[in-house]
C-alpha cells in the first residue's frame, strides 16, 4: 500500500513538533542521552512505573501463594470459581487418553511438543484459537543468544540479572545462557531464515541492557519466522493438535500428580475429558487483562488461563507484582494505538524525544527504565505530544536510522514496521512515529525449577506462564529464548516422566476445595475464570443480550 | 448522517433506535461521525476510523475465528470486500483496514489448503524436493490473481515463477513476509496452495543454502566442555552487592555501524 502523496497524516501541530524534531537531528546523531546511574533508575523506578503506582495492588487471599499481591486484574481471575462443577463434572469417560498433553499452540506448546514427540511420547497438544495463534507470531525484534567470540554465556547472565533487578531464581537464568545457542542451532538445522552475513555469521545487534551484540533476528519477523517453522514441523511429524479447543481445568489424581485437563471446544461449546500422564501449560501471558486500562501489544487470547488451572491445582506463582510495559507502543494513530513497535528501533539508533525535540533518556535503557522516563516526560514534565483522540506520547526518531545507517536501511531491516506505518500513510523513513508504553509482558508467573516443572507432580510450565528467569524485568530478545528453552526441556522431561508414571484416579477434589477456600474468603460466585477470550463488544450490545434464551430450547 | 449532535443515536439490527449507553470501552465519540457496512451482506452502523475488526466488535460480533494477533502478523483475518458501487474485489486484514463508508466485506479465516508433511532432513534445496511434495506448482498459468490478491503486497507469482525454476534462494527471500492468510490459494485458478510452497522455499534454502554459523559450532563445543561453567557458577553465588558492582560496571560494546553486508543490502537472505 504505497503513501498517499500530498496527504499529511499529521495534524499541523503535530507537524509543528516534528519541524523541531528535524531541526536537532543532525546535532544529535552521535549524540546519545547519557545513560543513568544506578540510583537515578531506582528512583525513576519508583517514581513513575506503573508496578509502582499507589492503589494497583491487591492481596490474594486464597490458594498457594495467599499473601502475596497481585494486580487487580490478575486477582479477578485467580479469585474465581471454576466454569464446571467440580463435583457434578462426569469424569468416567476417557475422550482422549495420551502420554503428554501440551496445553497451548504457541512457540513454547509447539517445541515442548516437537521435544515430547521425538522422545517417543504420546502426545496432545490443544490450543483455544489456532496452532500458532500467540505471542510468539508477534515478537519481531529477535532472540538473545552469546555465541559470538567476544561474548559469553557469563555475559549474558550478568545482563539478564541485572536488567532483572538481581531477582532472577539464577539456576533458571543459568540454563537459559547455557542453552541459548544449542537453540540456535536447533533453529539452524530445522530451517529458520535468520539474518545471516555471506559467510554464515549471524547478524546481530544490542537490545535493551545488553552488553554485548546478541539479538539475533529475522528481519522483523524473527518470531513469526520461528512460529511458522515450528507449526509447519508440528504438522510434519504428525503430532495430534486440537485447535479452538481450550482447557478449562486440570485433572489431579489420587495421588496428587495433575492428571490430564477438561477440554472445552471452543466452538460447539462441548466438553472433553483428557486423561495424561504429563501435562505442560504453555499458554503465555496476560496482556488482554489491561491491567491500569494500558493498550496491550499482545495476541487476542493472552488471558492468562494457564496461571487460573495451575493455580487451582496448587502451583504457587512468583513475581506476579511486575509487569513489563513495552516502552514503544504506538500511540497515533488510533487503529494501531498500543501495537508493538519494535525495540529493534532503537537498537538500530533511534532516538526518543520530547515535544521540543530533544532527548530525555538514552534509548536503550531497559524496558522498565525506558518506560518509567516516558510516562515522566508525559505526565509529570507536560513535555509529550497528545493526539486528537486524547492520547499523550513521544517521538522515535526513525529516521535517524537512515542517517546512521544509510539509506534503505529501515525498509531492509523492519519491513513489517514500515509496512504497519505505511498503512496509516505514514512514511517511517521520514517522519518519526509517537509511541507511549504499552502493556507487553507478564514478568513473573508459575514458579518452576530448571527442569520447567511446577511443584505439582508431573505439571509442566513453559514460557510466559512461568516466573523466575527473568526476576522482574525481561530483556528483549530473552522471551523468545525463555519459550524454546524452556519449551525444549518440558517436552523433553515431561516425556521421559510419562514413562515412569500410572496414573490413578481422576479427581476434581482440588478444585472443589478451592472453591470452598473462596466462599470462606467471601469471594463471589459471580467471579467465573478461566476468561478465555476477551469481549471487545460494546456493553450496549451486552445490554440487549440479556434474557436470551438457547436457540432451539422448547 | 443527519444527527450529529451529542447524543447519537445509532441503528440496532432490529431496526429499533436506542440510545448508546455512557462508559462505553468502545467509545463512538459524541461527535463520530457512523459509516456504513455490509457485514456479510448485513448493514451495520460504525464509527469511522476504526479498523474493520474493531468495527465487528462494535456491531456486536464476538470474533473467534477470523481474529487472532490484531498486529498483522498472524494471517487470522483475511477479508475480502467492495465498495458500493464497485465490482472490483479487494482485500485487507481486518486488524490493520479502516473500515469506509459502503463496504460489503466477509472474511475468509481458513483456507482448506493441501500441506504436504516432509522430512526436511531428508530433503535438498532443490526443484525436485518443491516438485515432489507441491506436483501443482507447475499448474500456474502466471494469472497474477495472487500477487493482486496478497494483503501483504508480496510478489507471489514471482516467488512461484522462481518455485518453477527451482531457484530456492529467489523463493525464499520474495515470500519473506508472508503471513499465511490463505488469500492467495482461495483466488488461484491452478490450485495451488502458494504459502505452503514458500514455506518449504524457506526452509530448504535456510538449512542447506545459508552457510552454516561457524561460531556458533564453536560456542556449543565449549559449552559441552564446560568452558563457562565456573563462571556461572561464581556468578550463581555472588552475592547481590558484588552481582551490583559487576554488572553497572561491565563494559558495553560500542555502537557503530553495521555491517558492510547491511549497507550494501546484500545479507544473505
Amino acid at each position: 500500500m504505497p503513501i498517499q502523496p500530498g496527504v499529511d497524516p499529521y495534524p499541523e501541530y503535530m507537524r509543528e513538533s516534528i519541524k523541531k524534531v528535524e531541526a536537532t537531528r543532525s546535532k544529535r546523531i552521535h549524540q546519545d542521552h547519557p545513560m543513568l546511574s544506578a540510583d537515578e533508575k531506582l528512583d525513576l523506578l519508583k517514581k513513575y512505573h506503573p508496578d509502582h503506582k499507589e492503589g494497583e495492588l491487591v492481596e490474594i487471599k486464597v490458594g498457594p501463594s495467599k499473601g502475596e499481591k497481585t494486580f487487580k486484574e490478575v486477582e479477578r481471575i485467580i479469585q474465581a470459581y471454576s466454569r464446571i462443577d467440580p463435583k457434578s463434572f462426569d469424569l468416567s469417560q476417557i475422550d482422549y487418553d495420551v502420554d503428554v498433553l501440551v496445553i497451548g499452540g504457541g512457540g513454547g506448546g509447539s517445541s515442548a511438543a516437537l521435544l515430547a514427540h521425538e522422545a517417543g511420547a504420546k502426545v496432545l497438544l490443544v490450543t483455544k484459537l489456532r496452532l500458532g495463534d500467540a505471542n510468539t507470531m508477534m515478537a519481531q525484534g529477535g532472540i538473545q543468544a552469546a555465541d559470538k567470540e567476544h561474548d559469553s554465556p557469563a555475559r549474558h547472565f550478568l545482563d539478564v540479572i541485572g536488567g532483572g533487578g538481581y531477582d532472577n531464581f539464577p539456576e533458571l537464568v543459568k540454563a537459559l545462557v547455557l542453552d541459548a545457542p544449542h537453540v540456535m542451532d536447533w533453529l539452524q538445522n530445522l530451517g529458520t531464515m535468520f539474518d545471516k552475513e555471506k559467510d554464515g555469521t549471524y547478524i546481530t545487534i544490542h537490545g535493551g541492557g545488553t552488553s554485548r551484540k546478541r539479538m539475533h533476528a529475522a528481519r522483523d519477523y524473527s518470531g513469526a519466522e520461528i512460529m511458522r517453522t515450528l507449526r509447519d514441523e508440528v504438522r510434519n511429524r504428525g503430532i495430534e493438535v486440537l485447535e479452538f479447543t481450550a482447557a478449562i481445568e486440570l485433572l489431579k489424581d489420587d495421588k496428587g500428580q495433575c492428571a490430564g485437563a477438561i477440554l472445552y471446544n471452543m466452538e460447539t461449546e462441548e466438553h472433553f475429558v483428557c486423561r495424561a500422564k504429563t501435562t505442560i501449560i504453555a499458554t503465555g501471558g496476560a496482556g488482554r487483562l489491561h491491567v491500569q486500562d494500558f493498550p496491550t501489544t499482545n495476541h487476542y487470547g493472552a488471558t492468562a488461563d494457564g496461571l487460573v488451572l495451575a493455580y487451582r491445582a496448587g502451583a504457587p506463582f512468583i513475581y506476579m507484582d511486575a509487569i513489563q510495559y513495552h516502552p514503544t507502543g504506538a500511540a497515533y494513530p488510533e487503529q494501531i494505538l498500543g501495537l508493538l513497535v519494535t525495540e529493534k528501533v532503537r537498537g538500530l539508533g533511534a532516538q526518543v524525544l520530547n515535544v521540543d525535540g530533544e532527548q530525555f533518556i538514552y534509548p536503550l535503557e531497559t524496558r522498565d527504565v525506558e518506560s518509567a522516563a516516558i510516562i515522566r516526560e508525559c505526565k509529570d514534565r507536560g513535555k509529550g505530544v497528545t493526539t486528537p483522540t486524547g492520547m499523550v506520547g513521544v517521538w522515535l526518531d526513525s529516521p535517524l536510522i537512515e542517517l546512521k545507517h544509510g539509506k534503505g536501511t529501515i525498509k531492509r531491516m523492519l519491513p513489517a514496521m514500515v509496512r504497519q506505518y505505511e498503512r496509516c500513510n505514514i512514511d517511517m523513513t521520514k517522519d518519526p512515529i509517537l509511541i507511549y508504553p504499552t502493556q507487553h509482558y507478564q514478568n513473573g508467573g508459575i514458579k518452576i525449577n530448571p527442569d520447567a516443572e511446577s511443584e505439582v507432580p508431573n505439571l509442566f510450565i513453559a514460557g510466559e506462564a512461568s516466573g523466575g528467569v527473568h526476576g522482574r524485568n525481561r530483556l528483549m530478545g530473552n522471551s523468545l529464548l525463555d519459550i524454546l528453552v524452556f519449551g525444549r526441556r518440558a517436552g523433553r522431561n515431561a516425556a521421559a516422566k510419562a514413562k515412569e508414571t500410572t496414573i490413578g484416579k481422576l479427581t476434581l477434589d482440588h478444585v472443589v476445595s478451592y472453591h470452598n477456600e473462596l466462599k470462606q474468603a467471601g469471594i463471589s460466585e459471580d467471579r467465573i475464570s478461566p476468561m478465555l477470550l476477551p469481549d471487545y463488544r460494546r456493553p450496549e450490545t451486552k445490554e440487549r443480550q440479556k434474557g436470551q434464551i438457547p436457540l432451539g430450547r422448547v | 448522517m443527519a444527527d450529529k449532535k451529542a447524543k447519537r443515536r445509532t441503528k440496532n439490527p432490529t431496526g429499533k433506535t436506542s440510545q448508546a449507553s455512557k462508559g462505553s470501552t468502545v467509545v463512538a465519540e459524541p461527535q463520530t461521525e457512523m459509516v456504513r457496512i455490509y457485514i456479510m451482506g448485513k448493514q451495520y452502523e460504525v464509527p469511522k476510523g476504526l479498523t474493520i475488526q474493531k468495527a465487528l466488535e462494535y456491531a456486536g460480533m464476538r470474533l473467534l475465528r477470523g481474529c487472532g494477533c490484531r498486529g498483522g502478523f498472524c494471517g487470522a483475518c483475511g477479508t475480502v470486500y467492495r465498495t458500493e458501487g464497485d465490482y472490483k474485489l479487494k482485500v485487507a486484514l481486518a486488524c490493520q483496514t479502516v473500515v469506509e463508508d459502503g463496504m460489503y466485506l466477509t472474511q475468509i479465516p481458513f483456507y482448506p489448503g493441501n500441506k504436504a508433511a516432509y522430512d526436511i532432513d531428508k530433503l535438498s534445496p532443490t526443484l525436485d524436493s518443491i516438485v515432489q511434495n507441491y506436483p501443482e506448482v507447475m499448474r500456474c498459468v502466471q494469472c497474477n490473481t495472487c500477487r493482486k490478491v496478497c494483503p501483504q503486497d508480496i510478489e507471489v507469482m514471482q516467488y512461484i515463477a522462481a518455485a518453477m525454476r527451482g531457484d530456492i534462494a529467489r523463493l525464499a527471500d520474495l515470500s519473506f513476509d508472508c503471513i499465511m492468510c490463505g488469500l492467495c490459494a482461495s483466488r488461484c485458478p491452478g490450485e495451488l496452495v502458494q504459502y505452503y510452497i514458500a514455506i518449504l522455499g524457506r526452509r530448504l534454502y535456510s538449512k542447506y543454502m545459508m552457510p552454516r554459523a561457524q561460531h556458533l559450532a564453536r560456542r556449543i563445543e565449549e559449552i559441552q566442555q564446560g568452558k563457562f561453567d565456573k563462571e556461572i557458577q561464581e556468578l550463581m553465588t555472588m552475592n547481590k552487592e558484588d552481582l551490583k558492582r559487576l554488572y553497572d560496571t561491565r563494559d558495553i560494546e560500542p555502537e557503530e555501524e553495521l555491517g558492510e553486508a547491511i549497507r550494501l543490502g546484500e545479507m544473505s537472505d
